[in-house]
């Protein structure tokens, strides 16, 4: 079927009063940046309380769907047929032959919607719609109307043209990028973080991100998956600010001077640090963390009080009650979880200590930080100043 | 300085090789099916290419073969020809210290109904020639032997067990995967009894994509790749002819003065094992002297991570592999290390240093300094 245009719905962002042209406008330009990788000129436009997708050339509809259910703030994509207002007779054919094209078994409960923008067109709502359903099941004998509970509805939109739909893509949901601020997420080559940063960025947050790269303990290759990674999520989020930060020293220095069963959480200490610096420096309102409870030593609720308590910043944990296996159903979703699989070493897990404490005690930790009083500020600042910054587009 | 020692995973292009390639890229563009002038100038590559490597192995032109590389090599050789022969039996020999090129189709085929028997090694990693003497049977088809093992570059005994394989049983062909041995060594296919030979272009300086199977004439064996039927219908798909030209030239070039630059090699070769045994904690894996191939070798350094030390080395400009670069992708551990008996600690701690006839003393002795200085800060912090 040759679809000319989109209907997109979104739902949450209609409801937010005053605020709702903010959000809508900010939707419509996401789209617009969404549109931008999809060849093929198309225009984005909002009439009265809804949005559409006009395709003025010709397209690819499965790359052209791609691209939108990854755009925010969409909750679902109603593909159009447009036909010019050429009399009843016209457009009861035309709705006949769309049914005939779309649905294969043509034995499902349906209704007819009608609406009308336009009111001077010579028969209501209500008399169009009955009048198109009589003609359908003239057509199809074995469709039977249910205006209650139909399994299809028939869309018919009056306006100075008229559009047809009856089917809708779920969009991905949530609140289009850009209207909630920008938090730093904790980038990880891992699965966890990634989805973290889909989920936060679903909300409307823009995204940065830092990564700790520790040669020659982590690779190149390390280092290029991470990268691939935050592509993945900015497929969503838009572009992203990647820090590379170097953090051998730091973890080496740490490894030498701590008790090696604290190695974990003490590093994660200064790695939050760190990722609120580059945050507060960016003016970022948050962290973002792909912890959950209990899922490794460092995550379980003594370790994550004490790797928080670095933090002034609000420090989000989207995952934070879900198990491994919904982690992975959201990675395999947005199409990391392949990339995040790669057997690549990320600094975490080089010199775990065969038994990492489990219940860390704030003070036992900090007193441990002591030893690393002699240079840890220079290192802190070394490591700030030899960070590499790399911008990912999606 | 850069030290590039890892050249049994792939090799720097000869200039000449490249220049040839460049100008059949560019200008003798034509396909060699192709009836006009275009055509026979392109033909004229692969025959001068075909030439080449037959003078080189001593052998006819009408017995190579090209291909895309080692891999399809390997598996025209034991596919194409377990597939023809297999109304005389189904049992194949092969060792435990092959390549996957070798190891998997040999999977493959043992999936569809063939049996295969893997040959266990010595803590050197050689086979022994009594074992795969009673090894061959009546339904002995085919017999696998690597010439170089690409990890440990321990020499196998081709030229007598071939001999023991063919006085067995006359049926029996007998190939041989020398991807890590043809450049290094001299081969003469007929002389040693070796009825299929594997190379790759890019091990030799050549082009990647490109290799060829040496198949003795008369040899039962069938395609497996169909279609336009060219080079005798042994392997469809107009030819590489760049990667050819670009194969020969290599081939070429790597045999003038062989003697010298493997005497060279070997020497080099020495000189790195001497300085790696001087340093603390090493052991060299393989076999000494001409019983090792003239560019590999492997040294297992306790206490010290192998895929640490090769991002250490990296940063100091000296590219090596831990086990074998092909199988890095999959950091399984090494099968030959495993084969030969490398302590289970380790194993993980191996490293592949691979010379070519470029590389120079020199670059061995920046190799041996900065493993000399890498080595104790490494083995301060370990995991525990």
């Amino acid at each position: 079927m040759n679809y000319q245009a989109f209907l997109i719905k979104y739902g949450e962002i209609a409801v937010k009063g005053k605020n709702r042209h903010i959000f809508e406008d900010t939707l419509l330009s996401q789209i617009q940046n969404a549109l931008v990788r999809v060849e093929g000129e198309f225009h984005v436009s909002k009439e009265s309380g809804r949005m559409y997708v006009e395709a003025l050339s010709a397209y690819d509809y499965d790359e052209l769907m791609d691209a939108l259910t990854k755009v925010f703030g969409i909750v679902g994509i109603c593909p159009m047929v447009r036909l010019e207002d050429e009399g009843f007779d016209a457009l009861a054919q035309a709705v006949v032959a769309y049914i005939g094209e779309a649905y294969e078994d043509k034995d499902f409960t349906f209704k007819v919607n009608a609406r009308r923008a336009r009111k001077n067109y010579p028969m209501t709502s209500m008399e169009l719609a009955a009048a198109l359903g009589e003609r359908i099941l003239e057509a199809y004998p074995d469709v039977h109307v249910d205006v209650h509970k139909p399994q299809v509805n028939i869309n018919v939109e009056i306006r100075s043209h008229i559009n047809l739909y009856s089917t809708e893509v779920p969009g991905p949901g949530g609140m289009p990028v850009g209207t909630a601020g920008k938090a730093m997420l904790l980038l990880s080559g891992g699965i966890d973080s990634p989805v973290a940063g889909y989920m936060i960025a679903k909300r409307g947050v823009r995204l940065e991100a830092t990564y700790f790269h520790a040669p020659p303990y982590t690779s190149e290759r390390a280092k290029q998956k991470v990268i691939d990674l935050a592509k993945i999520v900015a497929r969503y989020s838009g572009p992203i600010r990647l820090n590379v930060v170097n953090f051998t020293e730091i973890q080496l220095y740490i490894y030498e001077k701590c008790p090696h069963d604290q190695l974990t959480i003490i590093m994660r200490r200064y790695m939050m640090m760190l990722a609120e610096h580059f945050a507060k420096e960016s003016n970022c309102l948050g962290l973002i963390t792909g912890e959950s409870i209990g899922q490794v030593a460092s995550q379980t609720m003594p370790s994550l009080a004490c790797t928080n308590e670095v933090c002034t910043l609000p420090v989000y944990r989207p995952l934070i009650g879900f198990d491994k296996q919904e982690i992975i159903d959201i990675s395999e979703k947005i199409d990391a979880y392949d990339t995040s699989i790669l057997p690549f070493e990320d600094c975490c897990t080089i010199f775990v200590a065969k038994h990492p404490v489990t219940r860390p005690n704030l003070k036992s930790i900090k007193k441990s930080e002591t030893h690393l009083q002699e240079k840890i500020d220079e290192m802190l600042q070394t490591a700030i100043d030899t960070t590499e910054v790399i911008d990912i587009e999606p | 300085m850069e030290a590039y020692f890892d050249n049994s995973a792939t090799t720097r292009c000869a200039q000449a090789a490249a220049d040839v390639m460049r100008s059949v890229l560019l200008e003798d563009y034509g396909n060699p099916s192709s009836l006009h002038m275009k055509g026979v100038i392109a033909e004229n590559y692969i025959k001068t290419a075909t030439a080449q490597i037959a003078k080189i192995l001593k052998v006819t032109e009408k017995e190579i073969i090209f291909t895309s590389g080692g891999t399809e090599s390997n598996n025209l050789a034991l596919i194409g020809t377990a597939i023809a022969n297999q109304r005389a039996g189904k049992h194949i020999i092969s060792t435990a210290i092959e390549h996957a090129s070798v190891y998997n189709p040999l999977i493959f085929l043992e999936e569809q109904g063939y049996e295969v028997t893997y040959l266990p090694v010595d803590h050197e990693g050689r086979i022994s020639l009594e074992e795969l003497e009673s090894a061959v049977r009546e339904d002995t088809i085919l017999v696998s032997i690597m010439h170089v093992n690409n990890e440990i570059g321990t020499i196998e005994p081709v030229e007598e067990a071939a001999k023991i394989v063919h006085a067995k049983n006359p049926r029996t062909l007998f190939h041989v995967d020398a991807i890590q041995s043809f450049g290094k060594l001299r081969i003469y296919p007929k002389r040693m009894g070796i009825d299929l030979l594997s190379v790759s272009g890019h091990k030799i300086h050549g082009p990647k994509g490109v290799g060829f199977l040496y198949v003795r004439d008369k040899t039962k064996i069938r395609p497996i790749i169909h279609g336009g039927g060219q080079q005798r219908d042994m392997r469809s798909g107009t030819e590489n002819v760049p990667g050819i030209a670009g194969i020969g030239v290599a081939a070429a070039q790597l045999y003038e003065d062989f003697d010298q630059k493997i005497d060279r090699l070997y020497e080099l070769r020495e000189y790195l094992v001497q300085g790696m045994r001087s340093l603390e904690g090493t052991t060299i894996n393989g076999a000494c002297g001409r019983e090792s191939a003239p560019h590999i070798v492997s040294v297992s350094f306790a206490g010290v991570r192998a895929e640490v030390l090769l991002h250490a080395l990296e940063e100091r400009q000296i590219y090596v592999s831990t086990g074998s670069a092909c199988s890095s992708n999959h950091p399984a551990i090494s099968g030959t290390l495993q084969a030969i008996g490398v302590r289970p600690e380790l194993l993980d701690s191996t490293v592949r240093f691979s010379l070519s006839v470029d590389s120079t003393r020199e670059e061995a002795d920046y190799v041996l300094s900065q493993l000399a200085e890498l080595l104790p800060q490494l083995r301060r912090f370990r995991r525990h």
